[in-house]
């Protein structure tokens, strides 16, 4: 147990370090810039966090899930790009090890990824899904020579042209339902990656997420063998939700921290005078600590009911409903409370050269409610409230 | 147990909406794979609810207690039971 207090705390010493003198030192020229924040996943390389949640016996970090997502949240505060890369790798890393069955390549894999410190982005969004994920077009192809091949349409891709490896979604075969689907692991250097369009967006910029026709040949030894709904229902969702969230409460905090630090440079101008404007960001910090207990309280949910045998739980309609309750109340109430902070400052939030500007973090949040748009999330819990007995 | 595969049949032929039709389905049939989407698998266990006069407790609502005639058939059989 204080060997892995310890791989956590050394973990999270690291982490914070290189937001606050690395990701929060070229946050702004990232988001100007919409480029790649290279200066802050070098340094994340260099510390061996791509590897965080790789246990020790492959070579990683052996780092907690509870603080990885500290890890999105820490990052999160200072640059939104930076921690929403980091929390995307660490999806896909936490549901290799999570569906690791003992497969074979798999677990070379992971040591390399902890060797090698290997990026993997992900392609699961496809043109012609109208956004379902549970769905795909693409498919595993038979080719020549025992090889195996996919050619997909990414409407987006983050970091697609920035990563080392892509885990994506295909169908199983040619005439395998568009739900009948499988996640392949294939390296940047068996893929050719087409770039199909921009990623010029009023946020989220330096995860630099265009479109790509993805086309890749592997071996069936690098599709996960366990069964997608498993995949989805008991790692990628929850997961994605659980650090997306993370993120997004990072921000957000921020946002209130700049808040404070103005109206703490409004009462000491005039000592002794009431300040209105901190009466108006304590309403903002009531929000923030709704969003802060709903993200935190979601993360304790999904690491305890990891660990029930069989993780009965994850596979329930009652989890699907948690876990999109909390992507749900996350992606609304960080835009909500930046938002709050820039009336409470005023004119000096609004300025992008300002230090209490939060153009950035509102529009970093305001992404929150597309991935997966929540729509699709609404109309998913529609139906399953119908059903399920308790919430 | 009473065998109750084929009203759990007629249930399924009404609410499935099963690409193929249940006729040609066998017992052990995946009905996720043979087409039967989320929202079809709602509606699913709304009319086994009605038609068994049960419910399913949260713990069962999930993709492997309805994957199969066979499967759904022993779940309504232990709630029958648990009720007797």
């Amino acid at each position: 147990m204080s060997v892995m207090v310890d791989r956590d705390h050394k973990f999270l010493t690291d982490i914070r370090g290189i937001a606050e003198n690395v990701a929060g030192q070229h946050a702004d020229e990232v988001d100007r810039d919409a480029r790649f924040p290279r200066e802050a996943v070098d340094a994340l390389r260099a510390c061996d966090a791509l590897s965080a949640l790789i246990p020790a016996e492959y070579g990683g970090g052996g780092v907690s899930l509870e603080a990885v997502a500290r890890g999105c949240y820490e990052l999160g505060r200072r640059c939104s790009a930076t921690a929403m890369v980091f929390a995307m790798h660490q999806i896909q890393v936490g549901t290799i090890v999570r569906h690791l069955d003992g497969a074979p390549w798999f677990e070379e894999y992971l040591a390399e990824v902890a060797r090698d410190q290997r990026l993997i982005a992900s392609v699961t969004s496809e043109i012609g899904t109208g956004g379902d994920m549970a769905r795909s077009i693409a498919a595993v192809t038979p080719g020549d020579d025992g090889l195996l091949s996919l050619v997909k349409q990414a409407p987006t891709c983050s970091y697609g042209g920035h990563c080392d490896d892509l885990f994506t979604t295909v169908r199983r075969s040619p005439d395998a339902d568009g739900s009948d689907q499988v996640m392949v692991l294939h390296r940047a250097s068996e893929t050719d990656m087409k770039p199909a369009g921009t990623w010029d967006t009023i946020g989220m910029r330096g995860t630099c997420s265009p479109g790509f026709v993805v086309t890749a040949s592997f071996r069936s030894e690098q599709i996960l063998a366990a069964p997608f709904s498993t995949l989805m229902n008991e790692s990628i969702v929850p997961l994605s939700h659980v650090l997306w969230s993370h993120v997004w409460l990072g921000i957000a905090t921020d946002a209130f921290e700049r808040g404070r630090a103005f109206v703490r440079a409004a009462a000491r101008r005039k000592p002794g005078e009431p300040v209105p404007a901190a009466h108006s960001l304590s309403r903002v910090m009531s929000e923030l600590t709704m969003l802060k207990a709903e993200v935190e309280s979601a993360l304790a949910d999904f690491v305890a009911w990891s660990e029930e045998p069989g993780r009965e739980r994850l596979g329930t309609m009652g989890s699907v409903l948690r876990f999109n309750n909390l992507k749900l109340a996350a992606s609304e109430q960080a835009p909500r409370i930046c938002m709050a902070v820039l009336e409470v400052i005023g004119i000096a939030a609004y300025k992008n050269d300002s230090p209490f500007g939060v153009g950035r973090h509102l529009r970093d949040t305001l992404s929150a409610r597309l991935m997966v748009a929540n729509e699709r999330l609404h109309t998913i819990d529609a139906g399953l409230l119908m059903i399920a007995k308790e919430i | 147990m009473k065998d109750l595969r084929s009203d759990v049949r007629e249930v399924l032929r009404d609410h499935a909406r099963l690409p193929e039709g249940v006729e040609n389905l066998s017992d052990d049939t995946d009905l996720f794979q043979a087409g039967m989407t989320s929202h079809a698998s709602v509606n699913l266990m709304l009319a086994l609810e009605d038609a068994f006069d049960i419910e399913f407790p949260d713990s069962m609502l999930k993709r492997s207690v309805f994957e199969s005639v066979t499967r759904i058939a022993l779940a309504v059989g232990e709630l029958q039971e648990q009720a007797a």
